[in-house]
Parts: structure tokens; C-alpha cells; sequence
């Protein structure tokens, strides 16, 4: 009796150790293959952008540099692309909402891998890089400048390498030295004065300052983390070294993120992002302006004579399908915001598109509950995470910026 | 496994104390053989039978003989795609002319999808391009046809799990 007793119970020892310890892989064959997509060495090499011929000219680029870090790109001279995009803070500025001459309703992006974007700022409402770059620069809460302005201060300061790169600056002598549809009632009014073909010419200046502060963009890619050191040796079966050796509570995490948790479904591919918009249920903040996000996003896009249908994008129309088959309408836009990369997410608090969660236990904790969203339909279902299980992928994310 | 079995078999007694023995071994192999099974079906990949993912199919109403194909032969998630619906009457002969919109999601996340395709050219013989299809994610997706043309108005879902 007793021996049958301790055959049992070895027998099920035996069943145990094979099945939950040493013997079992830690990853089934379907988790290796998404560990192996999210690895950086499986992102493509950058794409031509054929919308911007300048996108890949080393001088253009450099010009672009130039000007991302030039305070002069502003209205009072204090507020150039750089004081929100941080070159030593991931091209972001850790706080809540982006504050350039003024306080503005988002939080900064930050432009590791920008390039690979189809569309830009949290609700896309421009369709290329160089497009995007034009926007803070007329914002009266960013750099607050007026595009004649700018057409001026690039003849004046840097007309020489403008025009190495972009061929001969137009005649500016009779140009006004504020001027743009955008800006305040005298700079509309002073804009509208203006014949069509010094708009033009002013228009085209003003789209070479866009694609030349690109091109120096597009030099900004994500760096090798703990992750993809893990992730290529899990994919080549070697065993992890050093730090590339994740934790039990980091395999855990990683498990969570492509399994039960759900988050690789948006956070997918070697930038952990789907360059889609999706409504999360994150709450508004209070005392800012209404946001609907992408809603309201589609006819900024459409209005905005530098997206690819316009007349400034070099190149033919094949490269607008991006534009050209967006989705216009529905509730699926109603708050919905891009999936934002998770490369170097965990040391660039707050988190969201108006920095709601200071965390990412916050964040984790607001995917585990799933709130409904103020308003439209949140995607996310409450997952109902263990403590532990939480912490796991805290520690997982932290991988990615290790 | 094989050598325990025979192990509890050999040692044969009799009377009472042995059928409890039997009967003890028995509910503990039992008990093994279920937890065993627990495990095994905890772990292993639920490929539960998946919605009809066939690339061809009769349209609702049965007006259509409707197939749709990636146009470049293979699905490549995050970009956009254009793909190829060909339409054949019951009998058999190309439909042309057809009115074709297109709309879909995710049934099992909450969305729709993440572009709106048209069908942008017809190239003969019942064949219509659909671009700009992008599969943003892995999982469930469903495409959902409304189609126009002189034999009626019917319409068609094709499932495609990525
Ligand atoms: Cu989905």
C-alpha cells in the first residue's frame, strides 16, 4: 500500500517536473513567432519618401538640423522644434502637455522611428513628416510664427544653403513681414492681400523648410534594447546572457503583453506600434479644450494644403493612398488616438495623449479596468490583472528601454 | 509509465485489502491521467474551428459566385493591399458593371477597419481591384461586400484570420 502510494506520487512528480518546469520551453512555437516580430532587427529598412525629394539629400538634412534647433524658427525668438523635442530626453520633454509659447493640449511625441509614420500627431491629422513639421511653426501655442515671416528670416539667415539645396529663393521685396492664412486677424489680412503667386512662392519656401526639417528627422531611429538582445536569442536558441537573460517576472510580463493581456493586438511589429487610432477609454483632462481625437482630425488632414494631394508633395499621387483610403467617419474615431510606440516608453513619463497617467502602473491599471470611454466606444475589455501580474508587465516594458 | 502498471499488477494479493488496493491505484492513475489532460488542454493553442475563412463563396442570396484574393498572392499585415474580388453569375459568366462597397472589422475587438477600401478598377472578367485593405493587427477580420449589378443587388463576407 504505502509503495503503491509512493509510485503514485513519483509518477506524478515526474508528470509535473515535465510539464511546468525544466523540461517545458518557456515559449510555445506561436509566442516565439510574435517575440521574433516585435525584435528590432526585423524593422525594414527606411522607406524612400518620394512626397519630399529632399528627404534623403545630406544637406537637407543638415540644414534641417540646423533650423529643428534654431530658436529663431519662432515668433519671439525662444521656441524652436527642440524645446519640446529634447534631443537628450528621447525628443520629448516629460510633461504633461507640450508647452511652447504657450501651454498646448498634448503631450510632445517623441520621434525615434517618426519616419515610418503614415500619420502624424496623436490624431494624424497631417499625412507626412515633412507636413507635421510645418504645423507647430504657424501654432500660436508652439513656435507662433507666420509662414512670411519664416520665408524672410530663412532668406536672411540662411539663404545661401537654402538655395544650394532648393534652387533660387523667390523675390521677397515685396512680400509682407507677417503674413499666413493662419495667423491673426492682420496676418490673414495681409496674406489675403497678396497676389496668388507671391503666396505661392512663400507657400513653397515654407514646404522646403517642412522637408528639410524631415529629412533631418528621418535620421532619428530607435535604439537596441534589452528586448531585442532577449528576443534574437530566443530566435536563434541561444541562451540569454547577461542582461539580455530576462527575469522570471519579466517572462512573465512578456507572456501577459502577447497573451491574456492583449496589448501586442495594437502594440504590434518591431515599433510595438499599428500606426492606427484606436479609442482606449482615456479619461479628457479637465480644464483643457474638448479633444475627440481623430474625429475631428479627418478634415484638418483633408483642409491642409500640404498633404499629399496638394500641390507642394514632389513625386506622383501613389504615394497618397494613405489619405486616399482613410477612414472618414464612424464612431470608431470618436476619442480614438494613435497606438504610440512602446521603445522607451518606460523612462519618458507621463503617458497618453494629454499625459493623464504619471505611471505605467497607472496605465496598466487603467487596460486592466477598462472604463468606458466619455465619449464614443472604448476597443479594451477589463482584463481584471493580478497585482503581480501587473508588475510583470511594468518589468517587461522596463526592457524596453534598458 | 508502462513499468509502474506492471509493477502494481505483480504485486497481486488477496481478499479485501487487495481489491482496495486496486481500487486505490486505480483512483490515483485516474486522477493523474486527468491532471495530465488539464494541463495538456490548458496549454495547448485553441485553434477552436475558426469562422469559414474559404476565399470562395456563393454571395448571401445566392446570385453571385464571388472569390477574393490578395492581389499579390500574399497577406502582409500593416500594409496597405490591394486585392482582387471576381464576381461570376450562378451561371458561370463574368459580372460586370457592378456597383461594390466595401465595409468590415473585428468582430471579437470593437472596430471596424482601420481603412476604408474601394474598388478602384475593373480589369475584365469579372475581376474588380479592391485597394487600400490593411490588416492592422492578427486575429479575426471580416470584409463585407454590397454588390449592385444588373442580375440584382446582393452581398458577401469573407472571413480572414491573420
Ligand atoms: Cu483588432
Amino acid at each position: 500500500m504505502r509503495r503503491l502510494v509512493s509510485v503514485a506520487s513519483l509518477l506524478a512528480l515526474a508528470a509535473l517536473a515535465l510539464l511546468g518546469g525544466c523540461g517545458r520551453p518557456q515559449f510555445s512555437d506561436a509566442e516565439k513567432k510574435t517575440i521574433a516580430s516585435l525584435a528590432l532587427n526585423t524593422l525594414p529598412a527606411l522607406k524612400a519618401d518620394t512626397t519630399n525629394q529632399y528627404a534623403d539629400v545630406p544637406a537637407a538634412a543638415a540644414l534641417g538640423s540646423t533650423l529643428f534647433f534654431d530658436v529663431g524658427m519662432s515668433r519671439d525668438g525662444t521656441v524652436s522644434c527642440s524645446t519640446c523635442h529634447k534631443i537628450d530626453r528621447q525628443f520629448q520633454d516629460d510633461l504633461p502637455q507640450a508647452v511652447g509659447v504657450g501651454r498646448t493640449n498634448r503631450r510632445t511625441m517623441p520621434l525615434a522611428g517618426v519616419a515610418r509614420d503614415p500619420w502624424f500627431f496623436w490624431d494624424g491629422r497631417r499625412d507626412s513628416l515633412w507636413a507635421q513639421a510645418l504645423t507647430p511653426l504657424e501654432n500660436p501655442l508652439e513656435q507662433a510664427g507666420n509662414r512670411a515671416a519664416f520665408a524672410h528670416y530663412i532668406k536672411n539667415r540662411f539663404g545661401e544653403r537654402y538655395e544650394r539645396i532648393f534652387g533660387p529663393l523667390p523675390d521677397l521685396s515685396a512680400v509682407p513681414a507677417n503674413a499666413s492664412p493662419l495667423g491673426t486677424d492682420a496676418e490673414k489680412a495681409a496674406w489675403n492681400a497678396m497676389p496668388a503667386s507671391q503666396a505661392d512662392a512663400v507657400n513653397r519656401v515654407f514646404a522646403n523648410i517642412g522637408k528639410a526639417i524631415a529629412a533631418f528627422e528621418r535620421s532619428i531611429e530607435p535604439p537596441q534594447t534589452r528586448f531585442d538582445r532577449f528576443a534574437i536569442d530566443l530566435a536563434t536558441g541561444t541562451k540569454p546572457q547577461g542582461d539580455a537573460a530576462f527575469s522570471p517576472e519579466e517572462i512573465l510580463g512578456l507572456k501577459l503583453f502577447i497573451g491574456k493581456a492583449n496589448c501586442v493586438s495594437c502594440h504590434n511589429g518591431p515599433r510595438f506600434t499599428d500606426n492606427s487610432f484606436h479609442s482606449t477609454g482615456v479619461p479628457p483632462v479637465k480644464d483643457l479644450p474638448p479633444d475627440r481625437g481623430r474625429i475631428d482630425a479627418v478634415a484638418q488632414v483633408q483642409a491642409d494644403p500640404f498633404n499629399c494631394f496638394g500641390k507642394f508633395r514632389d513625386g506622383d499621387a501613389s504615394a497618397c493612398r494613405e489619405l486616399r483610403f482613410m477612414v472618414k467617419d464612424g464612431q470608431d474615431l470618436v476619442r480614438a488616438y494613435k497606438t504610440p510606440s512602446l521603445r522607451g516608453a518606460a523612462s519618458r513619463p507621463p503617458y497618453m495623449h494629454a499625459g493623464q497617467f504619471s505611471s505605467l502602473d497607472e496605465v496598466v491599471a487603467h487596460y486592466s479596468k477598462a472604463p468606458a470611454a466619455v465619449e464614443g466606444v472604448s476597443e479594451v475589455h477589463p482584463l481584471d490583472l493580478s497585482d503581480r501580474e501587473r508588475a510583470a508587465l511594468v518589468a517587461f516594458l522596463k526592457t524596453l528601454s534598458e | 509509465m508502462r513499468h509502474a502498471a506492471r509493477d502494481v499488477i505483480s504485486r497481486r494479493g488477496t481478499g479485501l485489502a487487495s481489491i482496495w488496493r486496486y481500487v486505490l491505484a486505480g483512483l490515483g492513475l485516474a486522477a493523474l491521467l486527468v491532471g495530465i489532460l488539464a494541463v495538456v488542454y490548458l496549454t495547448a493553442p485553441h485553434s477552436a474551428s475558426g469562422p469559414d475563412t474559404s476565399r470562395s463563396k456563393k454571395t448571401a442570396s445566392g446570385l453571385f459566385m464571388a472569390s477574393f484574393e490578395p492581389e499579390r498572392g500574399v497577406i502582409r499585415q500593416g500594409e496597405l493591399q490591394s486585392w482582387l474580388l471576381t464576381l461570376k453569375t450562378a451561371a458561370g459568366a463574368p459580372v460586370e458593371g457592378a456597383a461594390i462597397t466595401v465595409s468590415g472589422g473585428m468582430p471579437q475587438h470593437n472596430h471596424g477597419l482601420p481603412t476604408s477600401p474601394q474598388a478602384t478598377d475593373y480589369l475584365g472578367g469579372g475581376r474588380y481591384r479592391i485597394d487600400g485593405v490593411k490588416f492592422t493587427m492578427s486575429g479575426w477580420w471580416q470584409l463585407r461586400f454590397a454588390i449592385s449589378a444588373a442580375a440584382g443587388s446582393d452581398s458577401v463576407v469573407f472571413n480572414i484570420v491573420l
